[in-house]
């Protein structure tokens, strides 16, 4: 295929990924905004107007990038594992495996459908922190460049899960027993400052600590960690899911019999 | 000269064990119209599987138009199209938006797919369901908006695996003429099937495939010669007691008011009328027992039966 041509493949699936979601905007853009409202109104004014200050800030100040990051993630993961696996299950990914359109390009295509989720979410979720609380801008560049990462990153791990489900429980357990742990032991609700050394250690194992602590740092200009270690651990991690989403397409596994 | 298909010692062996295809080999010339026909369980699909990378061969080599799968597989796969025997289009997906979606995946800019894809539909009777979701549609429409989808990028071959199954016989015709017409306009085609009918209708070209093996490989008018009988089924006004004797010809009763009679190729039937009306014997119906095609094919497929159990014993 020419490049051309490949650009048309690349589209249509985004379009498609993109309609999707669009279509039922009930079950995809609608649950996190309203999860993260109650979440800004319990944590952020409510509990969050005890607390006091957290790294500097407001608690609700403090909590608030990590909600928008713990949106990008879980939608982005979200938007690819149940697309991605519906697609296997109905049997229609063969239209692409048919057709001339290289691995990297199924593969492309799922990942930006999971990134323009993500960022949708995303945005949404910070226009609505807007009416809690102010947010500054530290750093646009790092702000962008985190989310988009991070999306990504996510937006593989959902591939690579809906490669290896076999049926629909199969694409929540992930989410469930290992994503929202994560999300919550990252860093979104408190500073690791607070842990005893060995807990703030063992955070540090946390890939999600990084992007939370990356992101706050784009938007507050302060982290737990430095962001450019962040945004290194986010790209090794990024080319190894990578690496394995491209092996898992090339050898057929859980796609071809 | 170059095939559309020719497939060379192929052997799958899927992940369970069961060797599904034991070295078949096969050619189909460009322009033909060509049956794959076996029973169910045959391999027929895991051939169709493998020529359109939807399985992964085990061994052996497959080159549709000259260009190996091994090597040039992104040529070869634009110049097939395929359809499959399970609907596996998405089932919210408007009728449009598959046939559009799928013209994008070859590389189609959108405009000429949506051109592309209103004459499809409008050819095969679908235009008017365009913006339903295909779950909506009937068995044969299904099946049909499967066909528009296989044909949006203009393969040179088109694969069909069991395009008729299910569907009702006004649909078959009106399919069958379809398939007939895209043929004569320079595609080839390969389907198979179960319906020997169907490949008497249509193919000029047979491939018998049982078990993993091809066990008959011909021009369909060939194939039709070396079937050497033919039974025809008279029933009788009033019962008799025992078959009647007519000289050269082989008479069996099947009960008081049916008999058989087995015609050896060339014979004729007259002078089995002359003789039972000779003897004063009514015939009030005549009917061929069966498709010929359906006995050969069974002879064949049960003869295949007994030598492999002879190997093994
Ligand atoms: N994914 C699979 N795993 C194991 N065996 C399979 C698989 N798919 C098909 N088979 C077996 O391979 C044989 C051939 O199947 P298939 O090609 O679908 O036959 P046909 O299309 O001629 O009915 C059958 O015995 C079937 O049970
Ligand atoms: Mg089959």
């Amino acid at each position: 295929m020419s490049s051309y041509e490949i650009y048309i493949a690349y589209s249509t699936i985004v379009r498609k990924e993109i309609q999707r979601f669009m279509r039922i905007w009930v079950q995809t853009l609608l649950p996190p905004s309203i999860i993260m409202v109650l979440y800004f109104i319990i944590f952020g004014n409510l509990i969050g107007s005890r607390i006091g200050q957290m790294g500097g800030f407001d608690y609700m100040q403090f909590i608030v990038p990590g909600l928008i990051m713990m949106s990008v993630i879980t939608n982005s993961y979200g938007n690819v594992v149940s697309s991605f696996y519906s697609t296997k299950y109905q049997g229609s990914l063969d239209e692409m495996l048919v057709s001339p359109m290289p691995n990297w390009v199924i593969l492309a295509g799922y990942v930006t459908g999971g990134v323009a989720r993500g960022l949708a979410v995303g945005t949404i979720v910070t226009s609505l922190s807007l009416f809690f609380t102010q947010l500054e801008i530290y750093n646009f560049g790092i702000i962008v460049l985190v989310v988009l990462m991070t999306s990504i990153l996510f937006s593989l791990g959902g591939f690579v899960n809906a490669v290896f489900a076999n049926s629909f429980d199969d694409i929540s357990i992930v989410p469930t027993f290992i994503l929202t742990p994560l999300t919550y032991l990252g860093g979104v609700f408190y500073s690791i400052d607070l842990l005893p050394d060995f807990w703030a250690g063992m955070s540090q194992l946390n890939p999600i600590l990084y992007m939370v602590n990356a992101f706050r740092y784009g938007i507050l200009g302060v982290s737990d960690i430095q962001v450019g270690y962040a945004l290194l651990v986010i790209s090794v991690f990024i080319i190894a899911l990578f690496s394995y989403c491209m092996y898992l397409l090339n050898t057929g596994k859980g796609i071809r019999k | 000269m170059t095939y559309a298909l020719e497939i060379n010692q192929l052997h799958k062996i899927y992940d369970n064990g069961f060797e599904a295809l034991k070295g078949i080999s096969l050619k189909v010339e460009e322009g033909d119209f060509f049956a794959l026909l076996g029973p169910n369980g045959a391999g027929k699909s895991t051939t169709l599987g493998v020529v359109c990378s939807l399985v992964n061969k085990t061994k052996g080599s497959v080159k549709v138009f000259g260009h190996d799968l091994d090597i040039d597989v992104s040529k070869a796969k634009c110049l097939m199209g395929v359809v499959p025997q399970e609907f596996n289009f998405n089932m919210f997906e408007k009728v449009q938006d598959v046939v559009v979606q799928q013209a994008g995946y070859y590389g189609i800019a959108r405009d000429e797919a949506l051109r592309r894809t209103e004459q499809l539909l409008k050819q095969l009777s679908l235009w008017d369901k365009r913006d339903d979701a295909s779950r909506n549609l009937s068995g044969g429409m299904k099946r049909r908006l499967m066909i528009a989808r296989a044909l949006v990028h203009r393969p040179k071959l088109l694969i069909l695996d069991e395009p008729t199954a299910g569907v009702d016989i006004e649909l078959r015709r009106s399919m069958w003429e379809f398939l007939t017409r895209i043929n004569e306009q320079g595609t080839t085609i390969i389907l198979t099937t179960h319906y020997l009918e169907e490949a008497e209708n249509l193919c000029r070209n047979i491939a018998i495939i049982d078990q993993g093996d091809i066990i008959q490989n011909s021009p369909m008018r060939e194939l039709l010669k070396t079937i050497n009988t033919e039974t025809i089924v008279l029933e009788l006004q009033k019962p008799l007691a025992q078959a009647p004797q007519v000289q050269g010809y082989r008479l069996l009763l099947v009960n008081d008011t049916y008999i058989e009679v087995i015609l050896n190729q060339g014979q004729d039937i007259n002078s089995v009328f002359v003789a039972l009306s000779a003897a004063g014997i009514q015939v009030t119906s005549m009917r061929n027992k069966t498709n010929r095609l359906e006995e050969l094919f069974v002879n064949l497929v049960t003869s295949n039966k007994t030598d492999l159990k002879g190997v093994s014993a």
